[in-house]
């Protein structure tokens, strides 16, 4: 035990050196920083290391106290105003700005003392060019006595209020009207409590010198040999440090291009203003669709509109009557002018429209993805965004058939960690079949919907490509995966940028 | 999306069996509708847009018993002929020149069904009738009506009559004005010279479609047995599919149905028709696109499970259905029917190479260096509005704005991204300094494009502590720019955001690629900052296209 106490006692940090002398129970951290002629954060840090070595206890306690405000420090030392004043009228009646700059008081403390005095009766007031003030015969009584608040102002601060006598409770009382003199504060104060180890501890005399710390110095000239050094508790807490790094979604974001990288997809991207024709009509949506209503797309004032390439003759017959693609189309009349008006895209298929309308008989078979923003007509709330992350993915093969559809959404979501897929009939105006995607939560054991997949119509593919070229599409948001990886419930967390936030939030680690 | 309610018992006598809650909601799901809510008495399923015919507790029932098997095969509805007639007069061509009427008869209500029918009704109007504009639907007590029916326009103060719920009489322009429905749908009449009607033969008017029937003859009641129903629109074939939506949901309620005459711009026709449209299909094409062998035999079964016939390589799709316009709507139709659920999983051997665009690379490893000197991503959104692009930044930009914004606080694209950083500083004053951060994001303005518009991807990046000043800045931009291998020089510039003096243009290969300097203290005071502000914010794109 002893040499347990000897060990503990010779490894101590230099600070705690300094602060065991004085350690006694009841003491203040206040107390303790004093007598050992350290810093309140030095002695704390003292105390913590000491507190883990168990040689004491830190309790806060919280305690009222009388405290001196400005202007009761000012007072202590220049006498309270009524005081000044009545010293500076003498026998003979005084004008107001005469006792001002004799006593040194501001207007508003002239006047609290005309008040104060007032009401004692000691000086009398008359009016001539200015306030004319004589001293009463009990002011001049009060000349030479020293008042209750005088005597209570002398005392040494802060105080703790339980200990106040009944004149001193008055005098209290009376100062704390008043501006800044005196106020009771609950302050917290923490309190040591030693332990038999602590107790102990303190009788130690410490053999043998230690070294703190390993320099440079003693690297050079070789005088670290035959040291022994200062013994760390290794398991001591640290400061919190935090680094730079990428937003959490840039992470997540980096993640899903990963998958589709892995799985042979080759990127997509491009503007997010965007004509109506790319971002609907292309894909069949027709011009009746609610989703063109201004409640649920951003359109653009200036320039309003833009303009349409040449394929837009063919997307005009598919919408009227089919074209050549074997569709009755949509009937009604195509209006050029409605396609041409820009908006903010609605969704990232837009991409994948623009992609296979480029694509080159020799580029197929081929892949594509895109991770990127899309833009709805939403006010934001916990579950909505107007702006956010959409991921997608395509396969142009002309031997792509709904089973392959499924193979690949096997793959994809077991890469992106739910193994367990299962799709539904659903319905998307620009895919036939359709469906819903459902992966098993692997904690809840609960399906969820992830997003949706189907295979382009020929509506979409034969006027965009020339002909009808299956192409599997599959697509979900990133919203919902990111939210349930930091348990975000707010959805607007992921573009509030709390600095703080950002340093803390643990990384993505898939 | 909207949502139907059924009455179980009601439904499964419909079906034609009793189905247990674990049945229901597996079938339900995989019919291609969601369930909402299954109790003892009530179903709640929600319809998606292809699927209009399923927004009525028969139209749903028909499609379900199919499904399971109960009932399959095209349904055959009756259709006796009444001598009937509606007349279509050119005065509506103009304004809404098309519609199409029935009758149905014996049935019998109550106050159940009377509400059942103003659902559907309500229902077909939002969905496929596009709140009213493509159709609109009115349903009459044949009793009080006296034929030929005339659909005819006229002006707006022509017109006398009580609309429904309404205490007296109004002209044409009082409805849209002072009558509920009149305001929510006013919009659809508003400025025509002439306004539509449903009149008798004894001028009696019916309604004044898109808007509102009359109180008088358009109100079905308990003691009502038959009923006109009309559909009034801008195209014929629209129309006519949705009244045989209602139609065949009428007479699976007990209803018959009887055709009238429409005579409409010199052609006569019958209607409803509720006879099957044939679609000539390629098996083989069908069994390609789906993945799985389809025999004939197969197929016309699936089919039958989806409420289609099937005759000598055609599929017979049912007249109430919106949805088929291509062989491929068969081809999920049949993958419904064979099941999701049953359709194997094949990871086909197909090779590609994946691949990035070498900017999103870039871009990433610009991202990469500044986190590793110790500064923190924010992603700002790409919507903002013009006090913090222009009045607070003391300067003014050409902006792009939109012309629905939800409010004013995001009412712009951004043009330039430090606003928005500073945005984030000004949020984040209660937290620990410094605060050094940047953000990657697009900006916008004019130029040539077949928008008009051009984006470019910005570096922002603004360090705000104390110490804050060009040169920390310059370091970080100068380590950047070492670490990407350019070489850049900097030349003297004006900017009102920045203080005087201490402003800079980076210049790569000629061009003139950022800013860097000190906020102006003005500036910060007008984003309520008290702390120093430096940064720079660099044209990725541009960079990237000159290096």
């Amino acid at each position: 035990m002893s040499s347990d106490i000897q060990n503990i006692a010779k490894n101590l940090h230099p600070l705690e050196r300094k602060v065991v002398p004085y350690l006694a129970t009841g003491m203040s951290l206040a107390e303790l920083a004093q007598k050992s002629k350290l810093s309140i954060v030095e002695a704390m840090r003292a105390l913590q290391w000491l507190s883990n070595r168990k040689a004491l206890s830190i309790t806060d306690e919280k305690k009222e106290l009388i405290e001196l405000g400005k202007n009761g420090t000012d007072y202590q030392k220049k006498g309270l105003p009524e005081r000044r004043f009545l010293s500076a009228l003498s026998s003979t009646p005084l004008g107001i700005s005469q006792i001002s700059k004799k006593a040194g008081l501001d207007s508003a403390e002239v006047n609290i003392c005309i008040g104060l005095l007032k009401r004692k009766a000691a000086i009398d007031i008359s009016k001539e060019k200015e306030m004319m003030i004589s001293l009463t015969d009990a002011g001049k009584g009060l000349v030479s006595k020293e008042t209750l608040e005088e005597k209570f102002l002398k005392k040494k601060f802060p105080l703790d209020p339980s200990s106040l006598a009944e004149e001193e409770k008055f005098a209290f009382s009376e100062l704390k009207k008043r501006k800044g003199i005196v106020a009771l504060n609950v302050s917290s104060q923490k309190i040591i409590t030693l332990t038999d180890l602590g107790k102990k501890l303190k009788t130690v005399k410490v053999s043998g010198k230690v070294e703190d710390k390993l320099t440079s110095s003693m690297l050079k000239t070789g005088k670290w040999k035959g040291k022994t050094f200062r013994e760390y508790d290794v398991s001591i807490n640290v400061p919190a440090i935090s680094g730079g790094k990428r937003h959490f979604v840039s992470q997540a974001v980096d993640y899903i291009r990963k998958i589709w990288l892995e799985m042979g997809f080759e990127e997509m991207s491009g503007n997010m203003v965007q004509t109506s024709f790319w971002d609907l009509d292309s894909l069949f949506v027709p011009q009746d669709h609610p989703a063109r209503e201004e409640q649920d797309t951003f359109y653009i004032k200036d320039p309003a509109s833009g303009t349409l390439p040449p394929i837009a003759k063919k997307i005009k017959d598919v919408h009227e009557n089919g074209g050549d693609t074997g569709s009755s189309g949509w009937g009604g009349k195509w209006s050029p002018d409605v396609a041409k008006e820009n908006l903010l895209r609605t969704h990232t298929t837009v991409l994948s429209a623009q992609t296979i309308a480029r694509l080159r008989d020799s580029q197929i078979p081929s892949k594509f993805f895109s991770v990127g923003k899309v833009f709805r007509n939403e006010s934001l709330d916990p579950k909505h965004l107007f702006e956010f992350y959409q991921v997608e993915g395509i396969v142009v093969d002309p031997d792509a058939n709904f089973t392959h559809l499924k193979g690949y959404l096997r793959e994809f979501f077991t890469k992106m960690g739910y193994p367990d897929v299962r799709i539904r009939p659903g319905h998307f105006g620009y895919t036939e079949p359709s469906a819903e995607i459902e992966v098993l939560h692997p904690v809840t054991k609960k399906w969820i919907e992830l997003g949706g997949c189907g295979v382009f119509r020929a509506e979409v593919t034969k006027p965009l490509m020339g002909k009808e070229v299956p192409v599997l599409a599959w697509g979900l948001g990133l919203g919902r995966i990111i939210s349930e990886y930091w348990n975000i419930s707010d959805i607007r967390e992921l573009y509030k940028n709390d600095l703080k936030q950002l340093r803390e939030m643990k990384a993505w680690m898939k | 999306m909207p949502t139907v309610t059924l009455n179980r018992a009601e439904f499964e006598k419909l079906v034609g069996k009793s189905i247990p809650d674990a049945q229901l909601r597996d079938r339900i799901s995989y019919l291609g509708t969601d369930l909402d809510e299954l109790t003892k008495s009530e179903i709640k399923v929600e319809i998606f847009p292809n699927r209009p015919d399923m927004l009525s507790e028969q139209g749903f029932a028909r499609a379900f018993s199919s499904f399971i098997g109960v009932k399959t095969g095209l349904r055959e509805y009756a259709v006796k002929k009444s001598n009937h007639k509606v007349i279509v007069e050119s005065s509506v061509k103009a304004v809404r020149p098309y519609t199409a009427c029935a009758l149905v008869k014996g049935l019998r209500f109550d106050d159940e069904k009377i509400k059942e029918i103003i659902q559907i009704q309500e229902k077909l109007h939002i969905t496929y009738g596009r709140n009213r504009k493509k159709v609109a639907i009115g349903v009459y007590p044949f009793e009080k009506i006296q034929t030929p029916i005339r659909f005819k326009a006229l002006a707006p103060k022509d017109i006398r009559f009580r609309p429904l719920e309404s205490s007296k009489e109004m002209s044409g322009l009082q409805v849209l004005s002072s009558h509920p429905t009149g305001k929510d749908y006013g919009h659809l009449l508003e400025g025509k010279p002439k306004f539509p009607l449903f009149v008798d033969a004894n001028d009696q008017i019916l309604s004044m479609p898109p808007i509102i029937n009359s109180h008088e003859v358009g109100k079905i009641g308990l003691d009502t047995r038959d009923v006109f129903i009309e559909c009034s629109g801008f195209d014929y074939s629209v129309l006519s599919t949705c009244l045989n939506m209602i139609v065949t949901a009428l007479a699976d309620m007990g209803g018959e149905i009887y055709s009238m005459e429409i005579e409409m711009y010199g052609k006569k026709m019958v209607s409803p028709d509720l006879s099957a449209t044939p679609l000539a299909f390629d098996l083989g094409y069908l069994s390609k696109r789906l993945g799985i062998e389809l025999s004939e035999a197969q197929v016309k079964e699936l089919l039958g499970k989806m409420g289609h016939g099937y005759s000598k390589g055609k599929a017979l799709v049912p007249s109430y259905r919106a949805d088929v316009l291509h062989p491929i709507d068969l081809a999920e139709d049949i993958a419904i029917a064979y099941g999701y659920e049953n359709i194997p999983e094949v990871i086909p051997k197909v090779s590609t190479i994946g691949a990035e665009k070498p900017f999103t690379i870039f871009c990433r490893k610009v991202s990469d260096i500044l986190a590793g000197v110790g500064l923190l991503e924010c992603k700002t959104y790409h919507i903002t509005n013009k006090d913090y692009q222009t009045t607070l930044m003391n300067c003014s930009v050409p902006l792009i704005s939109l012309s629905n914004a939800l409010n004013k606080e995001f009412s712009v694209l951004s043009a330039w991204n430090i606003p928005l950083l500073l945005e984030v500083l000004r949020s984040n004053k209660h937290h620990e300094y410094p605060q050094h951060i940047y953000s990657l994001g697009s900006i916008f303005k004019k130029g040539q494009s077949d928008t008009g518009v051009v984006e470019q991807e910005r570096l922002a990046c603004l360090l705000c502590s104390e110490q804050a000043d060009y040169t920390r800045s310059k370091q970080i931009l100068d380590y950047l720019f070492r670490m990407i291998g350019v070489e850049y020089s900097i030349i003297a510039a004006e900017h009102p955001s920045f203080i005087a003096g201490r402003i800079g243009r980076v210049v790569v290969k000629g061009k003139k690629v950022a800013y860097i300097g000190e906020i102006s203290p003005q500036v910060l005071s007008n984003w309520e900052l008290d702390v120093p502000v430096s940064g720079f914010e660099l044209n990725l794109s541009e960079l990237f296209d000159v290096i």
